[in-house]
């Protein structure tokens, strides 16, 4: 099988990855990096489980051939809170609300959440709401996940 | 997936040296989220794929003589941009409902209509607004009228070895009000079960031209030709709306077609209800317009 070899940005750190050039950027980091965080709902774009921010930007993983990363930045779940272990104020808000029940969602609708806060710190529920539009959460019916991704931008002010 | 050559191109003259040079082995990619998708359904990866998400100089939305919007602009570029929220606003309607904020962030206007679905959001809106597309192969550029673009239903005139380059929209359509409904179950995420796309421009009370696109109704999206006509020159009014409505669900429009989405019915009765919906619509954002 042809490899590739993908060198770019994730969480900061600069890594290479050798990988099959079919991979896809979802792949490459559960099984190559292996970090799970980003979980593999659909595989087709729909859910959103599998969300990371890609150059600033709120993608599907499991869309993006990895030889597209080369160069690039990529932000992952595990990159979420700082390096001390405290947690970034979006995940602090989270368990608060009890914006998570099972769970599988969370990474995902954290990675859109970040990316619509660091665009806009100042969102309305309308943006909030079109920001997770593709993240499906089966369990809590979305309010506690607006709730808080409000408290998140008021506290972030 | 299995193996696969993926080549990236770094502009549009390497990008057409590929596609010439692996002829029908290779599959031109751009956001990937029909490609990917089609790769992971029917488990089949192309042996090469030639992606030309990189090639930057084909992003850009620009008001000169005309509208020019590079193929590789994404949705989301089309959503946030004020100029295509203000005078185009139906494509503004129909790039801002497809998928997710993260489908947005990759999938192209190109894209979108090289796929060539029944159902493409930005099919109507384009069609309403009169758009050209522009494409370039080895034989040299060349254009024509989306009118002419889609062939069947994921087929275009496209060919192989070519790649879309720009969709232009005229300059007089900053004259028009336009707006485009996507009819589904859900607000987000969705495929509709019909779109309906309006384009007016008016003198006084007089609609002195019009254009109404619809989507998914048939195998490839279509203008309402009869329709059009009839509403030319009449007063805007329930009256002339609703028969353009009743004329545009009729056969002289379009046979209409039963799938999984919606029967032709249903699809015949909401033709009727949001033609003058879109129609009102697009007048009330040309008064909008004019007051700012």
């Amino acid at each position: 099988m042809k490899k590739v070899s993908v060198s770019f940005t994730l969480n900061g750190n600069t890594v290479t990855a050798e990988v099959p050039v079919t991979w896809t950027l979802l792949k490459t980091l559960r099984e190559y990096f292996e970090l799970t965080g980003a979980k593999e709902g659909c595989g087709v774009g729909e859910c959103g489980a599998c969300t990371v921010i890609l150059d600033g930007e709120a993608v599907n993983s499991c869309l993006c051939p990895i030889p597209e990363v080369e160069g690039k930045s990529v932000t992952t779940i595990e990159g979420l809170a700082n390096e001390d272990g405290t947690l970034h104020p979006l995940q602090e808000a989270f368990l608060k609300n009890n914006g998570v029940q099972c769970g599988f969602c969370t990474s995902g609708m954290l990675m859109s959440s970040k990316a619509l806060l660091d665009q806009n710190p100042d969102p309305t529920e309308d943006d909030i709401r079109t920001s997770i539009a593709g993240n499906f959460c089966r369990c809590t019916g979305y309010v506690q996940i607006v709730e808080s991704i409000e408290m998140a931008a008021k506290e972030s002010k | 997936m299995i193996d696969c050559d993926y080549l990236r191109p770094d502009n549009l003259e390497e990008a057409l040296g590929l596609l010439k040079e692996h002829g029908p082995r290779a599959t031109l990619i751009a956001g990937g989220t029909d490609v990917m998708v089609k790769i992971r359904n029917t488990k089949k990866t192309p042996e090469v794929l030639v992606s030309i998400r990189g090639l930057k100089d084909l992003k850009y939305i620009e008001k000169r003589s005309g509208y020019h919007i590079g193929a590789l602009t994404t949705h989301r570029m089309l959503e946030q941009s004020e100029l295509v929220k203000a005078e185009l606003s139906a494509l503004h309607d129909g790039a801002s409902r497809v998928g997710s904020v993260q489908v947005r962030n990759v999938a192209t206007l190109g894209g979108n209509i090289c796929n060539a679905a029944p159902s493409a959001d930005t099919a109507g809106p384009l069609l309403v607004l009169d758009a050209l597309v522009f494409m370039e192969g080895p034989e040299g550029k060349r254009s024509v009228p989306i009118t002419e673009f889609f062939t069947g239903t994921y087929k275009t005139v496209l060919k192989k070895d070519e790649v879309l380059t720009e969709i232009k929209i005229p300059g007089e359509m900053e004259h028009f009000g336009s707006a485009y409904w996507k009819h589904s179950r859900r607000k987000a995420m969705n495929l509709p079960i019909l779109g309906i796309a309006v384009s007016l421009k008016l003198e006084g009370e007089i609609i002195s031209d019009v254009r109404i696109a619809l989507t998914v109704a048939a195998p490839t999206p279509v203008r309402a030709y009869k329709a059009e006509a009839f509403l030319k020159g009449k007063p805007m009014g329930d009256e002339a709306l609703n028969e353009a409505g009743k004329i545009a669900a009729s056969t002289e429009c379009c046979s209409l077609r039963d799938s999984l989405r919606g029967e032709a019915w249903y699809r015949g009765e909401i033709i009727e209800v949001y033609v003058p919906r879109m129609a009102r619509l697009a007048a009330e954002r040309i008064t909008r317009r004019r007051s700012k």
